[in-house]
């Protein structure tokens, strides 16, 4: 892995102001993050990581400080955001959806053809191309969403707790093949997530939050060798405390926000 | 079915294919109700007039209107009323719907625009078309388009609303997906505004055309020389009604196959709701 910097976020701050009072969302908030580095961001609801996320994602403007995201090509797009699970579009065929990111850009037709159906063919959608997505499962949906991401081929990608609606069974299937795209493509992602699991079994690296203001308290490395499964990170004794430490401190959140 | 022993034993399969079947003869059932209530009105109508428990000079027998119905389509004087009523609707309906629509999605899009139509829209809606019929008589004359022009003012407004309604209620993660996207103005418009206000912009389209038939009848009934609504005042008036019924039969022949068109063009243009 190179040791490049691929995001640097410098002393982002956002305050959301309303008429007698102003929340602030994050504070202070600086990271770098290296080119091909799966990194989550672990913290309480409310702690401002979806804040961060759409920050990076141009979807808000940070009341101050700055980030940039390091281009290697003109031709990429400089991020791509997998959504929460009602990200994909109801009125777009799952081809269409996937094939989003590379339309809006009005890329050659027959280049978004190839680079739809390879995506669908990677998250086992292929058979299902011409259907709407009301006709699938939510894991189903959330693999469109992430096929529409990887297919737009940008610089980075943001997750924003994309598997967060799904059941047990079909998260785990999802983080498999997440990962497995991933390893291919050796996108630098940044990931939201409230599972610490999942947290331990995808990222090279947690940040952890805290609430009011989100503030980043912690940074966590996960040695674990890749590939991994589910088995070896919980088999893993280290990982076992990291997951205690990481739960005590989402207590401790969780009961300061309540008090 | 019993075993060996004498004990009752169910095949869960076969308990199931008996409940699919029943499940079936229901829903045949409940179409068949369906086609059998209007029948059994017209019967009770027939019934009824003949036997005198209706005043058959104020309720003529269902076969005897029918037999009018020939009568008038045969003359050819029908097909004049119906033909100047179904043209005068079309094209009202296509000039109130094709300005509401694109008002209503420029108001749904940008703000400033929105705050400021909505007033007069509010205040223009609860006017009926009709009541300004003078007006439009003064403007546009008794002929053909001071009729499309009362139509087309009552189908505009429910459509209007509709269509700002659709595109206000547009997810707002769909709007963020676009954005993060790259989606230029136009691909916005195309992609993800107008296909995302569609299905509410169509009922209030519906609602447009319902409203449409009402306002033809009366719009005829009180300034115009034929059509359908023409047809059932003067019938009327002459004190002709078995013609009258004939003109009140056919706008609702006309509304329930309006509608039901109308619910087509739905399933195929929004095949994804």
């Amino acid at each position: 892995m190179s040791n490049d910097v691929k995001i640097s976020i410098e002393d982002l701050t956002k305050v959301f102001y309303k008429k007698n009072n102003s929340v602030t969302a994050i504070k202070n908030v600086s990271l770098e993050v290296e080119e091909g580095e799966f990194v989550c961001l672990v913290g309480p609801s409310g702690c401002g990581k979806t804040t961060l996320l759409r920050i990076l994602a141009g979807l808000e403007h940070p009341s101050s400080g700055q980030f940039t995201i390091a281009a290697d090509s003109d031709f990429r797009p400089l991020q791509s955001m997998v959504f929460q699970e009602k990200g994909v579009i109801p009125w777009l065929t799952v081809e269409e959806n996937v094939a989003f990111g590379l339309n809006m850009r009005h890329l050659p037709k027959e280049f978004i053809r190839k680079q739809t159906n390879n995506y669908l063919k990677k998250v086992g959608l292929s058979n299902f191309s011409k259907l709407y997505p009301k006709e699938l499962s939510g894991g189903m949906k959330q693999r469109i969403s992430i096929a529409r991401a990887f297919a737009n081929d940008p610089e980075i990608l943001l997750m924003d707790e994309p598997f967060a609606a799904l059941d047990e069974q079909n998260k785990f299937i999802l983080q498999e093949e997440l990962l497995s795209i991933w390893s291919e493509t050796k996108k630098t992602v940044l990931f939201i997530t409230h599972s610490i699991d999942e947290a331990l079994l995808l990222s090279d690296r947690i940040i952890l939050m805290s609430a009011h203001p989100g503030e980043i308290v912690k940074e966590i490395k996960v040695p674990i060798p890749r590939p991994r499964t589910m088995e070896q990170v919980r088999a893993n004794t280290e990982m076992a405390e990291q997951f205690i430490a990481i739960w005590n401190h989402l207590q401790k959140e969780v009961q300061r926000s309540r008090g | 079915m019993r075993d060996e022993k004498g004990n009752v034993r169910f095949d869960p399969y076969e308990t199931e294919q008996q409940e699919w079947k029943k499940q079936q003869v229901k829903e045949r059932s409940k179409q068949l109700l369906t086609i059998i209530s209007p029948v059994l009105l017209l019967l009770l109508w027939e019934i009824c007039s003949r036997t005198g428990i209706l005043d058959i000079r104020f309720f003529p027998p269902p076969s005897a209107i029918i037999t009018t119905f020939f009568e008038l389509a045969t003359n050819g004087l029908l097909w004049t009323h119906v033909s100047v009523s179904l043209y005068r609707i079309a094209a009202g309906f296509l000039l109130g719907v094709i300005p509401g629509v694109v008002i209503g999605l420029l108001m749904g899009l940008y703000a400033p625009i929105r705050h400021f139509i909505s007033p007069i829209v509010m205040a223009l809606m609860p006017i009926p078309t009709l009541a300004l019929l003078p007006i439009i008589i003064i403007f546009f004359g008794i002929g053909d388009f001071s009729k499309v022009v009362t139509i087309a003012g009552s189908v505009f407004f429910p459509v209007v609303i509709n269509t700002v309604a659709g595109v206000l209620n547009i997810e707002k993660v769909h709007l963020d997906v676009a954005k993060n996207y790259g989606a230029s103005p136009k691909d916005f418009f195309f992609k993800i505004a107008f296909p995302g206000a569609l299905p509410v912009m169509l009922e209030g389209i519906q609602m447009g055309q319902a409203i449409a038939l009402l306002t033809i009848v009366a719009a005829e009934m009180m300034g115009a020389t034929s059509g359908i609504g023409y047809l059932i005042w003067t019938s009327y008036k002459a004190f002709m009604l078995k013609e009258m019924f004939v003109g009140l039969i056919l706008i609702s022949f006309f509304g329930f196959l309006f509608s039901l068109f109308l619910r087509g063009l739905q399933k195929k243009i929004v095949p994804w709701r």
